[in-house]
């Protein structure tokens, strides 16, 4: 090996000019390859579905349980005592169905969100170990939660046709009811994860604030409900605008009136008018947007905050 | 050599052009909101480390170029800007062609699922596709010589088995220019020659390969160029073996000069030389105390040269807890001329072995003489270093030999047999 042959090549800056090939950028959210990142996404979400799957021995039948146990005690306090869809007109008929259905679309969006709180934190040996687009991770939690619902939906129909829910032209709604719900979550997903790495108590906070949510949707209690009690005067009006700004209750409600019972209130009716609905749909594109925006920002310096 | 005249002619698989990185480290972490409202100055304050100050290089296609320093010069951290782990705070760096980083074995694996799903989830991280990954199962299973526990889950494997599937998985990632971090310091020894064959086949595919080390015999034996960085700077680049002289220089010439031991006790000798210190295994800046049982063992003893001197000899004994003497080695043993020796010169004599000791506390003793019957003691180190070999294997022997044993039955003999007698037959 010569010596001055070495000496040549140490000095890159001479070969600056030429052509160098790729720039190495560091870590970002989603780098240039998309299959890369889909592909990543998918795999490590379809891995947990697999373990929890054959983890134990009732397998995936917890996974169906769990919102059909809640349901059931719901089901039994608020119908079988209280009465609550005896109010309600021809809204109130097949509210099981209904209640199930909140339920169900619910858990999708605490499992995503809540999943994903921890998520980055936890995979720290990927991410302080490999280069891969970092948004590939709070993104397999909301695809896992994805492949829940989709079981969980089943469930919901099967529920609801044996309730006698007749197939309606509206169900073609379906696909764009449950694109805001996933949109929504995954902007709160990476939002949280990124958060999560700086402030470790987002943990306890989302807890709570999806508490709240849970009870500011129409889960138990339909919009029609709330829209009375507006109209009665025992609602305050600020506190009701509120409550229709949350797109989980544009989600729900719209999803009670499209699939199951058409007598409900649609979306367009909780507002008052349909343009009104432009404000939680801008929510949820704004959410979405700040949720990446954030995860995009934290992305390249996370591996060293961890 | 051939990677260094093409390194003219076409542009490099890597080039990296003063890159620094620094890291903010917080005197007190505060993770949650309570304690940054509750101090909100706090937040200021953090020392900053300077990682890697202005680097610049740049690696030929088909070169096998070393990264070596001591703990915490930056090594790593540079391996991990090149792998767009870490990004950098200045500079550029860039690259021809598809990359794959060696910084951790194994890393996503999922010890609850069996063999082919851990394969194909580790290809894609790697940068595989699900297609190639799975394309690639068995031959990875092969390369493991794990066809027998296919169905086993990760968790039923020893770790021996783990760490050859995880770099079973690596190897098939077909990159052409691979980063590597000191993988090869796992599994047995078969299996890190293993590992060492399948690098230089790659090195003769001509892939562009860096690896990072602290271990100047692969630096000489495998790079064609190497560099040295020393607290976030390159320090020099160029041949291997010139580096790794330097290298050791840099580790070893720190600490002669506080002598303190020597004024301490009382030293046998004419002084013509000292043992400055005496270590385990090869990283002198690790400071090991323990030596597995069964795994090689290596002594090194420091010695510095206070005058010249022709042809030392160096020598150990190892005593156990009872001051009984188990090993005595010299190095006049193997090489009966250890050659001249000028003043101020230092060297480090090494002892490696087998380690076939039984478990408990041994002191090492080192004596040099000069030529001749051994007699004529120059230094004699006899400081209560000491260190502990472990193992299970613990039969109450002063060593632990492997030991064959067997049985040959010969039945009950019959009533009135008279035992032929010896050579009668």
């Amino acid at each position: 090996m010569s010596v001055s042959g070495v000496s040549e090549s140490a000095a890159p800056t001479a070969a600056l000019s030429a052509p160098l090939g790729q720039p190495i950028r560091g870590p970002r959210a989603l780098d240039d390859s998309w299959s890369r990142f889909w592909h990543l996404a998918y795999n490590i979400a379809r891995s947990e579905f697999k373990l929890k799957f054959f983890g134990s021995a009732l397998g995936y039948l917890w996974q169906v349980v769990r919102p059909l146990l809640l349901f059931g005690v719901l089901y039994i306090f608020f119908v079988e005592v209280v009465h609550i869809d005896k109010g309600q007109g021809t809204a109130g008929r097949f509210y099981g169905a209904q209640l199930l259905s909140s339920i169900v679309l619910f858990t999708f969006f605490s499992e995503a969100t809540s999943g994903s709180v921890r998520s980055v934190v936890d995979r720290e040996n990927l991410v302080r170990k490999i280069q891969f687009p970092r948004l590939a991770i709070p993104t397999s939690v909301v695809l896992l939660a994805i492949f829940n619902l989709g079981l969980n939906l089943l469930v919901v129909m099967i529920f609801a046709l044996i309730e006698g829910v007749r197939p309606m032209v509206s169900w073609l709604e379906l696909p764009l009811i449950l694109g805001m719900l996933v949109l929504i979550s995954a902007g709160v997903s990476m939002l949280l994860s990124a958060l999560f790495v700086r402030f470790r108590d987002i943990s306890p906070i989302w807890e709570v604030v999806s508490q709240i949510l849970f009870y500011a949707s129409p889960v138990i209690l339909p919009a029609e409900a709330v829209h009375r009690e507006l109209a009665h005067g025992s609602v305050n009006h600020f506190l009701y605008h509120l409550y229709t700004l949350n797109p989980l209750v544009t989600i729900f409600q719209q999803f009670r009136h499209a699939m199951i019972n058409g007598d409900t209130y649609s979306a367009g009716q909780v507002m008052g008018s349909w343009p009104a609905l432009l404000a939680p749909v801008a929510l949820v594109v704004v959410v979405f947007a700040l949720g990446f925006w954030v995860f995009n920002r934290e992305a390249p310096h996370i591996a060293e905050d961890l | 050599m051939t990677s260094q005249d093409t390194a003219e002619q076409t542009p490099p698989a890597l080039a990296a052009q003063s890159i620094s990185k620094s890291f903010k480290i917080p005197e007190e972490r505060s993770h949650t909101l309570k304690e940054r409202a509750l101090h909100p100055l706090r937040r200021s304050r953090h020392e900053q480390l300077d990682a890697l100050k202005d680097i610049s290089f740049a690696v030929a296609p088909g070169e096998f170029f070393g990264i070596v320093g001591r703990n915490g010069s930056g090594k790593s951290t540079l391996l991990k800007c090149l792998a767009g782990i870490y990004r950098t705070d200045t500079g550029k760096i860039w690259t021809r062609g598809r990359m794959s980083t060696f910084i951790e074995l194994g890393v996503g694996f999922n010890m609850d699922l069996a063999a082919y799903d851990n394969v194909a989830l580790n290809g894609i991280m790697l940068g595989l596709s699900p297609k190639e990954a799975r394309a690639r199962y068995d031959s990875v299973i092969e390369f493991a010589e794990l066809e027998d526990f296919q169905e086993l889950k990760l968790k039923n494997y020893s770790s021996g088995m783990q760490v050859r599937l995880a770099f079973s998985v690596a190897i098939q990632v077909d990159a052409e220019i691979l980063l590597i971090d000191e993988v090869l310091a796992v599994g047995d020894a078969a299996f890190q020659q293993k590992c060492f064959d399948v690098f230089i086949r790659m090195r003769d595919e001509g892939r562009t390969i860096i690896f990072v080390t602290h271990d100047m015999g692969a630096v000489t034996r495998f790079c064609h160029r190497a560099m040295l960085l020393e607290r976030g700077e390159a320090v020099e680049t160029g041949d291997p073996t010139e580096i790794a002289d330097r290298y050791l220089e840099l580790a070893f010439g720190r600490d002669v000069g506080h002598e303190d031991f020597e004024v301490a006790t009382p030293r046998m000798g004419d002084g013509a030389a000292r043992v400055s210190e005496v270590w385990l295994g090869d990283d002198r800046a690790e400071k090991r105390s323990v030596a597995p049982q069964s795994e090689p063992l290596t002594l090194n003893v420091l010695v510095k040269f206070n005058s010249h001197v022709l042809d030392p000899a160096v020598s150990l004994t190892l005593l156990n807890e009872h001051r009984q003497p188990v090993v005595v080695a010299t190095t006049t043993d193997d090489h009966e001329q250890s050659g001249g020796f000028q003043e101020g010169e230092l060297a480090v004599f090494s002892f490696s072995m087998h380690n076939m000791l039984a478990p408990g506390r041994y002191h090492p003793i080192v004596t040099i003489t000069h030529r001749g019957d051994g007699l004529d003691v120059i230094d004699r180190f006899t400081r209560e270093a000491s260190f502990v070999v472990t193992g299970l294997s613990a039969s109450g022997g002063m060593v632990e030999i492997p030991v064959q044993t067997g049985v040959d039955r010969w039945g009950v003999l019959p009533a009135g047999y008279v035992q032929p007698a010896r050579g009668s037959a």
